[in-house]
């Protein structure tokens, strides 16, 4: 497939997520119950493309020494955790991942 | 009944704030695109036709590590799924509109507009209110192309040694910080990501995302259901 072709079916899927509940929707099919465990799809998928970015290197091996990406996303964690901020989430993981490999 | 214009304008000072972070999300996505090597078109090209950040970076991630176009475009719709949720949210203030507007809605319903507007479409009942949820995508839609093409000019000047890949990680990382706190998001988090960082050699065509995602989503309606047992 050329990079148009999937470009183009990325915003079809992407599009029709969107729009399909608000075309067919029949407010009877959605309890709390679905409504709840939906809740939990970032937290579902997101730590799948967190972690293997973090810990395998480009040949998919795990890599836990000489490894400063764990130590800066640790501290992003808790930045986090702490401020409840995007911004200083990204910005103090940055911060230490550039201290760690530039000093 | 205030005018159409008025309820626009108010959703884009509403979602206004939220457009803080998503101009680094912009330069970064637009920097990695090229550095990855889609040219600049292309680059433009997924912001105009995907418009979803979350997507084209999953888009960007998968496709430099070589996964085929069947699992970045399943994995592209597993991240999208939370928009199904977003769309049956604000359905029932759609229903009565023409389906040209209900399209143009879909089209910019992102996370931070159906975040502000939400509450704006249950607070109000005038019959323009969906005014608001379009003034805030259409806030987002500005934002988001500028930056990427910011992105696309500035990434020849941004060196590869800055390491900018790891941005990507640590911008999913980041949109989790709301649920660092809680325990049952903590522990979908962690069998997640194990799950994928294990299976990210075992399982075929990089489907890893998905299995990682929806076993995350298993151990979620698992642990729940245990929790409203003790309640």
């Amino acid at each position: 497939m050329n990079d148009w072709a999937l470009i183009i079916y990325c915003g079809l899927i992407t599009f029709f997520t969107r729009f399909s509940m608000i075309a067919l929707l029949k407010k009877e099919m959605f309890n709390d119950r679905i409504r709840e465990v939906l809740s939990y799809v970032p937290s579902a998928i997101f730590p799948a493309i967190i972690f293997p970015a973090i810990f395998l290197d480009e040949m998919g091996i795990l890599q836990f020494e000489n490894n400063p990406k764990i130590l800066a996303s640790i501290i992003a964690v808790i930045i986090g955790t702490l401020s409840k901020n995007i911004i200083a989430t990204i910005v103090a993981g940055l911060a230490v991942y550039w201290f760690l490999i530039f000093i | 009944m205030r005018s159409n214009l008025k309820v626009f304008y108010k959703g884009v000072i509403d979602v206004s704030p939220l457009m803080i972070p998503v101009v680094p999300f912009g330069l970064i996505f637009g920097v990695l695109a090229i550095d990855i090597g889609f040219t600049p078109l292309e680059t433009m090209g997924m912001s105009l036709i995907i418009f979803g950040g979350a997507s084209q970076i999953v888009l960007l991630q998968l496709f430099s590590g070589g996964a085929s176009s069947l699992v970045i475009i399943s994995s592209v719709g597993a991240v999208n799924s939370r928009h199904l949720l977003y769309g049956a949210v604000v359905s029932e203030h759609l229903s009565d509109l023409k389906l040209t507007w209900k399209i143009i809605i879909s089209y910019f319903l992102i996370d931070q507009a159906f975040a502000r507007s939400n509450e704006y479409l249950k607070k109000n009942k005038e019959k323009n209110k969906y005014f608001h949820l379009i003034g805030g995508g259409a806030t987002c839609w500005v934002v988001w192309q500028t930056t990427t093409f910011l992105g696309i000019i500035l990434g020849a000047a941004i060196p590869d040694k800055l390491g900018l890949s790891f941005a990507v990680p640590l911008t999913f990382l980041a949109l989790l910080v709301n649920d660092f706190r809680k325990l049952v998001n903590v522990v979908v988090i962690i069998i997640s990501g194990l799950v994928a960082t294990f299976g990210f050699n075992f399982i075929p065509y990089k489907a890893y995302v998905i299995v990682a995602a929806l076993a995350g989503l298993f151990v979620a309606m698992i642990l729940t259901k245990m929790i409203k047992k003790y309640e």
